[in-house]
C-alpha cells in the first residue's frame, strides 16, 4: 500500500473538512425561489449528465429501433402490407358498389320516368366467350316476360336485341355484331339507313347515298322501320364520313358503353320511348326527369 | 511521552508545544462564553475575537496541520451554534478550519514566540478570516459585505494586541519538561 506523506494527509484532511463543511451549509441555505442550495447545487451538477443521458438514451434507442430492432418492423410491415391490400380490395369493392348504385339509380330514374313504357330491367351476367360474336346473357328469361327480338336498351341509347329466351335467361345480339343491327336515322337530315355491326367498337351506317349531306357529329336515332326497336332510341354519333360509290362509308360511335354493359333495360313492346337530348340535358341535368322532352318532338 | 518534540527544518529547529490536560478544552469553552455572553453586558467587546485567537494561538504551538484545521473546526462549529439561528452551521467553521490549517503549517515553519511575529500573525490571520466569512456569505448566503473597512482594521489591530497578550498567558499552560 503507498503510503501517503503526512502533508497530503492534512491537506486531504483540510479539504474533506472544508467540503463538509460546505455542503452542511448548503443543507440549511434556503435561496428565496429555488429551494435550499444543496438542493439547487445538486440539480445543476447533475442536469447536464442526466441531459447528456437522455440524449444519448434517445440516440441509442433511435439506432437500435431504426437500424438493429427491425425483426418487429419486418413483421408489422408484413402485417401492414396485408391489411393494405384487404383495404385496397375493400375500397375496389366499394367503388364498384358505388358505381353499380350510381347505374341502378340511372335505371330506376329511366324506369320511374318512363311507366307506361313495359319494361324489364336485367344484369348482365355473362358475355360472348370468343371474339367471333358479340353478345351478353341477362338474368331475365321467359318467366320475366321476355321474348325474341325484343329491343334491349341503356338509358343511353340502344344496345342490341334479343335473341335467344330461356327459362331464366337470355341471350342478346349486340348491335355492334356483325349479324347486330337496327334501323336509325339522322336527327337532323333524317336520312334512313340500318345500322350494323362490323365485330369492332363502332358501327357502320349503311345505304346514305354519296351525294347526302351527312356531317361528323350528328345523332343517330332508331327509325322504328325494323319493328324491333321503337322510334328515337339514340344510337350513336358520327364520328367519319367517307364518300364512296354508291354509298357513303359511314362510322357511328354507339351511344350506350356497349363494351361495359352490366344492367340493361328489356323493352316488352313497341311503345316508343322518350329520350332527353344531350343538349336538354346539359340544361336540365338528370335530377328532373320531369323537365325531359322526347326527342322526336324536337323534330323539325 | 515527551512534553516537546523538536521539528529540524534545514538549520533551524522548532518544538512542538504540548499543554496540560484539559488545557485546550477549557480554553476553548471559556473563550466561547467569553465570547457569546460578554458583548451582551459590553456591546464594544464584539469586536473581539476571542475564539479565533484560541484557534490561532493553538495551530501556532502545536504546529500539526490535522489537529489545527480539526480544532478551528470545532471551535467555529461551536461558535456557529452558540450564535443564533441566524448563522448556519459552517460559516465560522470553514473561516477558523483554515485558520487552524494555515497557522499550524506556518508554525511548523516559522519561530511564532516572539511577539512581533504573534502580533503580525493575528493581525494578518484576523484580515484572513474576515474575508473568508464575506466570501461565503457572498457566495453561499448571498449576502452582500464589504471586503474591507476601517472597522476591519481596527478590530485586526486589537484582537493583534489582545492575543500578544493572550498569547503569553496561554503559554503558561504548555507543559515544560
Amino acid at each position: 500500500m503507498v503510503a501517503i506523506p503526512s502533508k497530503h494527509k492534512s491537506l486531504a484532511l483540510l479539504g474533506g473538512v472544508l467540503l463538509a463543511q460546505i455542503l452542511l451549509l448548503a443543507v440549511q441555505i434556503k435561496r428565496d425561489s429555488r429551494g435550499r442550495l444543496i438542493r439547487v447545487w445538486a440539480v445543476t451538477a447533475t442536469s447536464p449528465f442526466e441531459r447528456t443521458g437522455a440524449w444519448g438514451i434517445g440516440k441509442v434507442r433511435g439506432v437500435w429501433t431504426h437500424y438493429f430492432a427491425l425483426q418487429t418492423t419486418s413483421r408489422e410491415n408484413e402485417a401492414l402490407r396485408i391489411e393494405n391490400d384487404a383495404l385496397k380490395l375493400t375500397i375496389a369493392q366499394l367503388q364498384a358498389k358505388a358505381a353499380e348504385a350510381d347505374r341502378l339509380a340511372a335505371l330506376l330514374n329511366f324506369r320511374q320516368s318512363h311507366r307506361d313504357v313495359p319494361m324489364v330491367g336485367a344484369r348482365v351476367i355473362a358475355a360472348s366467350a370468343g371474339t367471333a360474336s358479340r353478345t351478353i346473357e341477362i338474368d331475365r328469361g321467359e318467366r320475366d316476360g321476355i321474348r325474341r327480338n325484343m329491343a334491349v336498351i341503356t338509358p343511353d341509347g340502344a344496345v342490341g336485341k334479343v335473341i335467344e329466351v330461356f327459362r331464366d335467361m337470355a341471350q342478346v345480339l349486340l348491335l355492334t355484331d356483325k349479324e347486330g343491327g337496327a334501323g336509325a336515322m339522322l336527327v337532323g337530315s333524317r336520312i334512313q339507313g340500318p345500322v350494323g355491326g362490323t365485330g369492332e367498337p363502332t358501327l357502320i351506317m349503311k345505304y346514305v347515298p354519296t351525294d347526302e349531306d351527312v356531317k361528323v357529329g350528328e345523332k343517330l336515332v332508331t327509325s322504328g322501320m325494323d319493328k324491333i326497336f321503337p322510334r328515337d332510341i339514340p344510337v350513336g354519333t358520327v364520328v367519319e364520313v367517307k364518300a364512296g360509290n354508291p354509298f357513303k362509308q359511314i362510322r357511328v360511335q354507339p351511344a350506350a358503353k356497349i363494351d361495359r354493359l352490366e344492367e340493361v333495360i328489356v323493352l316488352l313492346s313497341q311503345t316508343p320511348v322518350e329520350f332527353e337530348t344531350e343538349a336538354q340535358s346539359t340544361q336540365t341535368g338528370a335530377q328532373n326527369p320531369a323537365a325531359k322532352v322526347p326527342a322526336a318532338a324536337a323534330k323539325p | 511521552m515527551n512534553d516537546t518534540f523538536e521539528l529540524r527544518s534545514g538549520e533551524t529547529h522548532i518544538e512542538v508545544h504540548k499543554f496540560f490536560p484539559g488545557a485546550i478544552v477549557a480554553v476553548t469553552v471559556a473563550a466561547l462564553v467569553f465570547q457569546a455572553s460578554a458583548p451582551v453586558y459590553l456591546p464594544k467587546l464584539e469586536i473581539l475575537d476571542l475564539p479565533l485567537l484560541v484557534t490561532i494561538y493553538f495551530g501556532l504551538s502545536r504546529r500539526n496541520p490535522s489537529t489545527g484545521l480539526l480544532l478551528g473546526t470545532v471551535i467555529g462549529l461551536l461558535q456557529d451554534a452558540l450564535s443564533g439561528p441566524t448563522v448556519p452551521l459552517g460559516f465560522y467553521g470553514i473561516a477558523k478550519t483554515i485558520i487552524g490549517y494555515l497557522a499550524s503549517s506556518i508554525g511548523a515553519r516559522l519561530d511564532t514566540e516572539h511577539p512581533a511575529a504573534r502580533f503580525a500573525l493575528t493581525f494578518g490571520f484576523f484580515v484572513l478570516h474576515q474575508a473568508i466569512l464575506v466570501l461565503v456569505r457572498r457566495l453561499l448566503l448571498a449576502q452582500p459585505e464589504a471586503w474591507f473597512n476601517v472597522h476591519l482594521a481596527i478590530a485586526a489591530g486589537v484582537n493583534a494586541l489582545l492575543g500578544m497578550v493572550l498569547f503569553l498567558l496561554f503559554d503558561r499552560l504548555r507543559r515544560r519538561q
